[in-house]
């Protein structure tokens, strides 16, 4: 050991600890005695803890700690008071009105949180998580609105869905079809038929006709047909869910030949009814989350 | 065990060294006059701070000094900080810092000597200790007969008192963070919440020990700024010195008389040990400067008293610079340039970023807009042929009244219309948006061209709020996108 050939630091009178590197010495400078005890409290405060605490691995499970200390156990706490805090703050939705919910600054910051979150779990698999639709996904941003885009239209339409199973969900009160008529699979109209028609549709709102329809033909087509749903102007009706045509905004496309399968097969959007799956303060708060995104009427 | 002795059998080097106990003894004098006064000054401040009353009007506290931790707000005096201004904070610590160099450019660690809270509270708790104890003899007597009626009565009544100033010092600091004269009845009454006694809990124990027992252990082991400090001081900076080119060699007085007489060389020291005695980190300033030494100047002090005592010039140790100890050995006069390079750097430095936050201080508006244009999607074609952008937009109410915001788009060809989710609209379809009294509101605002507007694939604009009550306005940029 080092204490045999004991040597002293003639600079510092210090002892050394025998080791040398190429000519330097290494002084022995013993640690402050605080620092030492500190060292030891840090070994024993690690027994104690490994001992309260979830800390060693075994073969399937670990050591739980004498404490009963788990993280998930932590995780379920804070959810179920997360949960509790957000019924209490969504307290003050259940009587109000939407109005009322969007007049109120604290309720409407609440319900626009609360939607946002309902929206991203619930609807965002059909219209996106920017609420932008697909084809025959309606786009919820913009200002056509098949069932009407007021607050109370949206909250129905939410609770009960479109030609779904609920019984007042939304659907054309019209007799012979749920959705639009297929009118060519039904052999109501005929190809040419359904052709002038489709170019007629598709002229309402100024889109590109092939040459040489025959729109006269396709307006009377209309008219017969037509026109008892989307109205003798096209401009549609919100009670029916049929679309207005004189629009630009196509659910599924407004070319010519889309408009013709449209036509021939018809078109039979489903939306689920929500009020049994998701509470009424929910089914609100997504009403008035999805009216701010482009709510009109 | 010490350092110098071996410990434990077989000759093995002992595995810790009992700190040395340091028993400063008392001094007067011009250093230690100062000391006493920064002092009184800084726990001065500390202490009464809290109290202080700033009248903001009826909606904001009324403490000059205010963390507002829960409605997230600074308050000092009269300005009053945002969360979103936190960059103040920035520039302060950007001055702190370069004051400190400054500092140590100048004068070295005078932080240390002065200002810091450590030796600060040190300070006053030697000051207890020797108030009961008595001075540095007394006090190494005291700590040899332990267990005696006088050892138990004088170290019971110093802790009590140290632990009133521990208790105290951490009491102060809590009254930062909520309204004083109430926090200290809700204290007083048990009523106060949790965090608030465990935080003077925390701060008395770190009080009296870092005061009380650690010390100057703290400076040595603990503090980084001694070492950052020996890289930022130099040649030209001020530090407390031992003259060496005056003080030695050392005789005592008798011995340098006859020396003198012999015709023989004698310094100015006469190794009496005053300058260690009353050293508060158990330093010898005559080995040079080293980490230990805080700056205080108090051996200064001591070294006067004996000088002046033995009929010699005074100032053999006093705050002289590196560069002229070798002037003065060299015959040159003694220089002093306290404008070199590297404190007009700092100096600069310090003006530059003073005069930045005392400019936006003073041109800053009481009302914020911020905008964020929504990704998904980034527009939306209406039914009309139309482009819609959707925008969410917070907007800072900085004010203690209510004030209600007219919100308005600029940039965008006529025919635009601008929507607010649950806010009402003026006659020319502007919303209008009450804002409470130093609150944020945040909205969705839907911005919609008409088909007429034929816009390009990105327009930029602005939004503008307008106080309705002075007119006061802001507007922030954006842009308004299209396919
Ligand atoms: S050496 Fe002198 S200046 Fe340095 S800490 Fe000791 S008394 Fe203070
Ligand atoms: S107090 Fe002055 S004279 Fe006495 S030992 Fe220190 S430097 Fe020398």
């Amino acid at each position: 050991m080092a204490n045999h050939n004991k040597h002293i630091d003639e600079a510092t009178g210090t002892e050394t600890t025998g080791h040398e590197w190429d000519g330097l010495q290494e002084l022995n400078t013993p640690l402050p005695r605080w620092w030492v005890m500190v060292f030891y409290a840090t070994i024993i405060w690690a027994i104690g803890y490994t001992i309260l605490m979830p800390a060693w691995p075994l073969v399937s499970s670990y050591t739980t700690g004498f404490l009963g200390a788990s993280q998930r156990s932590q995780a379920i706490a804070a959810h179920n008071a997360a949960v509790e805090s957000r019924s209490a703050a969504g307290s003050g939705l259940v009587d109000a009105s939407l109005e009322e919910i969007q007049g109120n600054q604290g309720l409407l910051e609440f319900a626009m949180a609360n939607g946002r979150a309902a929206f991203g779990d619930n609807c965002a698999p059909c219209h996106g998580t920017g609420a932008t639709g697909a084809k025959g996904y309606p786009n919820l941003n913009d200002d056509a609105w098949l069932w009407g885009g007021s607050l109370d239209a949206i909250h129905t339409t939410i609770q009960h869905g479109i030609r779904g199973e609920d019984d007042d969900t939304r659907e054309s009160p019209v007799a012979y079809a749920i959705g639009m008529q297929a009118w060519g699979d039904d052999g109501l109209l005929n190809e040419q038929q359904i052709r002038n028609v489709s170019n007629y549709v598709v002229s309402l709102s100024g889109g590109a006709t092939e040459s040489g329809a025959d729109l006269e033909a396709g307006k009377t087509v209309f008219e017969e047909n037509c026109a008892a749903c989307h109205g003798e102007e096209g401009k549609g009706s919100q009670d029916l869910g049929a679309p207005n045509l004189t629009d630009k905004i196509w659910l599924y496309g407004g070319d010519v030949d889309t408009v013709v399968e449209t036509v021939t097969h018809g078109r039979k959007g489903v939306m689920p009814a929500w009020s049994g799956r998701l509470d009424p303060v929910t089914i609100k708060s997504l009403a008035v989350y999805v009216h701010s995104l482009g709510g009109g009427v | 065990m010490r350092a110098d002795t071996q410990g434990g059998g077989g000759g093995q080097s002992p595995l810790y060294a009992a700190a040395k106990k340091v028993y400063p003894q008392a001094v007067k004098g011009t250093f230690r006059n100062i000391r006493w006064a920064v002092l009184i000054i800084t726990l001065g401040i500390y202490y009464l701070l809290p109290f202080v009353r700033w009248d903001r009007g009826p909606n904001a506290p009324d403490q000059a000094v205010l963390v507002d931790l829960p409605g997230r707000r600074f308050y000092f005096f009269w300005i009053e900080i945002w969360p979103q201004e936190v960059y103040y904070f920035t520039g302060l610590l950007i001055i702190a810092a370069m004051t400190l160099f400054l500092m140590n450019a100048i004068a070295g660690r005078v932080w240390c000597g002065y200002l810091c809270w450590q030796t600060v509270w040190t300070d006053l708790f030697y000051a207890v200790e020797r108030l009961i104890e008595g001075d540095r003899r007394d006090r190494m007597k005291l700590d040899k007969n332990r267990w005696t009626g006088e050892w138990i009565l004088e170290k019971v009544s110093k802790h009590t008192i140290w632990l009133l100033i521990a208790w105290w010092t951490g009491g102060a600091w809590v009254l930062y963070f909520a309204d004083a004269p109430t926090l200290v009845k809700d204290l007083a009454t048990g009523q106060a919440p949790f965090a608030a006694y465990m935080f003077i809990g925390i701060l008395t124990f770190t009080t009296y020990v870092f005061a009380g027992f650690m010390r100057e252990q703290v400076c040595i082991y603990m503090c980084p700024w001694p070492r950052i400090q020996a890289a930022l001081t130099d040649e030209h900076a001020l530090n407390v010195t031992y003259r060496y080119d005056r003080g030695e060699p050392r005789a005592s007085v008798k011995q340098a008389d006859k020396l003198r007489k012999a015709g023989e060389q004698v310094g100015d020291c006469i190794d009496c040990n005053q300058c260690v005695a009353v050293c508060p980190t158990g330093v010898d300033i005559r080995k040079g400067l080293q980490l230990g030494c805080i700056q205080c100047g108090l051996c200064i002090d001591a070294c006067n008293t004996v000088m002046d005592k033995v009929g010699r010039e005074g100032n053999l140790i006093a705050y002289d610079t590196d560069i002229n100890i070798q002037r003065r050995m060299e015959g040159k006069e003694p220089v002093f340039k306290p404008i070199r390079a590297r404190t007009m750097v700092y100096v600069v430095m310090i003006a530059l970023v003073g005069a930045l936050m005392t400019f936006t201080l003073a041109t800053r508006s009481f009302e914020g807009l911020n905008v964020l244009h929504d990704r998904n999607p980034l527009y939306v074609q209406l039914s009309d042929g139309g482009v819609r952008n959707g925008y969410t937009i917070r907007i800072l109410n900085k004010r203690t009244e209510e004030r209600v915001f007219v919100l308005s788009v600029e940039g965008m060809p006529k025919g635009t219309t601008l929507q607010a989710v649950g806010i009402t609209e003026t006659a020319a379809g502007d919303p209008v948006i009450p804002i409470g009294p130093d609150q944020t509101r945040e909205l969705r605002v839907l911005v919609n061209a008409d088909s007429s507007a034929n816009l390009g694939k990105s327009v930029p604009i602005a939004f503008r709020i307008t106080d309705t009550g002075s007119g006061e306005s802001v507007k922030t940029e954006d842009y308004f996108k299209g396919p």
